[in-house]
């Protein structure tokens, strides 16, 4: 463990996302619904050095679990992310984070005048057209929805 | 090539083999057009226009007629949209059980997609959103080869409001199929899209950008012609300063190649001046009658006719 990372006191259970995109560790938050307000301890690191990618972001959460809807939505801010089970203080799982070539369901296309944004029922459907920084193309109405149009989402 | 029971929703879709038997259908059926009058006399086309459009329509309801067929549908008023408060999901599952094909014109992008998407008889889209009208862009390549013998090889101009024009998007993405310049004239304030450019990027098509159209008009061998909207101008002196310099008058065409063609999808308001329409430049009324060729082809090859 590097120094950078020694800040961070060891939880017992809970996950921890590491790996995640430079800055983005405060927008995985938003996509847990985390606020603070819920009285989970977490711990988070932004613009720590990492061998990997230069620098990460890591986000530690005691007590708390996530749903494959909410690994689904981080994978398209944080492609890179690693979720770490943790149980007893040891990583019991180890999930990598794998970016499909199709997404369905969410993100919101950007275009105001795409068909999915007028109330019918309809989830949005995309390509993953550009990994980092994301570029999504909308199946319906071709526009592209970039990795920024998504943070603008939370 | 099988176009039977093929939607036709956006020009993306379609790999240059079929943009060229879509037009080699239409140059055959051009010529004989009365041997088919009968084809289509057990279909019923619905033609749903969400939006008005007196032009598309009656293209689309000629062609249907003239191959024997029938019609059946709707049109907003003039002015209006049908589209606020409508499913359009259930209204193309009411419709699909009185035709064999729908027409779809809609104010938002990628409703024709949708339609498509939940009804098993096939879709084509007539205009939907900002950006996709396929069949204009088909009839487009189709008056050009016609007008000229070949679309590769050629320097074609797109001018006016390259923006927001309906056709532009679908044109330029058709054109981007074939070995073309591509010359793009509008106001600073109207250049294409960055999106549109990267994919001309993408396709390796060479652009050449101005807003001034002295610049290159004796290099051209197409302008294609496009309304300039007076709505997009927040300033109305600044609107009358760019209609002017983006009219097509006779002095405009001084320099210009013998054999320019000029094409515009029509209505045309100012943008070309009346006495332009005497020269042999001008094909956009003869464009019409294209068009109804082309979109009686796509009839017959979704129905699942040859045309030889
Ligand atoms: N009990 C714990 N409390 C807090 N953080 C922990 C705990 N156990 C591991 N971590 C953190 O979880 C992440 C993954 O731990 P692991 O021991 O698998 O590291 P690693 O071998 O560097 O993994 P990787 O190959 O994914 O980078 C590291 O950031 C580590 O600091
Ligand atoms: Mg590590
Ligand atoms: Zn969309």
């Amino acid at each position: 463990m590097s120094e950078q990372e020694l800040r961070i006191r060891k939880i017992r259970n809970g996950t921890v996302i590491d790996h995640i995109t430079a800055g983005n560790a405060l927008n995985v938050m938003k996509i847990l619904g985390l606020t603070g307000k819920e009285g989970l301890v977490i711990s988070v690191a932004i613009n720590v050095p990492s061998s990997k990618y230069g620098r990460k972001d890591i986000l530690k959460i005691e007590e708390r679990e996530l749903k494959q809807d909410e690994v689904n939505k981080i994978i398209l801010i944080a492609p890179n992310a690693t979720i770490n089970i943790i149980k007893d203080y040891q990583v019991i799982d180890k999930k990598r984070l794998k970016l499909p070539a199709e997404l369905k369901g969410f993100p919101k296309c950007v275009n105001p005048n795409c068909i999915t944004n007028s109330g019918e029922p309809v989830e949005t459907e995309f390509y993953v057209i550009q990994n980092e920084p994301l570029r999504l193309r909308c199946k319906y109405c071709q526009r592209v929805t970039s990795q920024d149009d998504i943070f603008k989402q939370f | 090539m099988d176009f039977k029971n093929k939607s036709i929703i956006s020009i993306r879709d379609m790999k240059r083999e079929e943009i060229d038997y879509i037009i080699k259908s239409a140059e055959i059926l051009h010529e004989n057009w009365r041997n088919y009058t009968n084809y289509l006399s057990d279909k019923i086309l619905g033609t749903l226009f969400f939006e008005p459009s007196t032009r598309t329509r009656i293209s689309f309801e000629t062609a249907m007629k003239r191959l024997g067929g029938m019609v059946v549908g709707f049109s907003a008023p003039e002015g209006s949209s049908l589209a606020k408060g409508e499913n359009l999901i259930d209204t193309v599952r009411v419709v699909e059980n009185y035709c064999d094909a729908i027409v779809l014109r809609h104010p938002l992008e990628g409703a024709a997609r949708l339609a498509a998407k939940y009804v098993k008889i096939p879709v084509i889209n007539a205009g939907t959103g900002a950006e996709e009208h396929p069949t204009q862009a088909l009839l487009d390549l189709y008056t050009i080869f016609k007008e000229k013998g070949t679309i590769d090889g050629l320097n074609i101009a797109l001018l006016g409001d390259l923006k927001y024009g309906r056709t532009i998007h679908s044109l330029t993405y058709a054109l981007s199929n074939y070995k073309v310049k591509l010359t793009l004239v509008s106001p600073p304030l109207m250049k294409i899209r960055e999106e549109i450019m990267e994919d001309l990027r993408n396709n390796k098509i060479e652009v050449k950008e101005t807003s001034n159209l002295d610049d290159v008009i004796s290099e051209i061998d197409v302008l294609y012609v496009t309304r300039i909207q007076r709505e997009r101008f927040a300033d109305p002196t600044e609107y009358e300063r760019v209609k002017g310099s983006y009219r097509i008058e006779l002095k405009t065409l001084k320099n210009a190649k013998k054999d320019l063609i000029i094409m515009h999808p029509l209505p045309r308001l100012e943008e070309i001046s009346q006495e332009v329409d005497y020269t042999n430049h001008a094909v956009y009324f003869k464009q019409v009658k294209y068009g109804l060729i082309v979109r009686m082809a796509i009839l017959l090859l979704i129905f699942g006719f040859e045309i030889k």
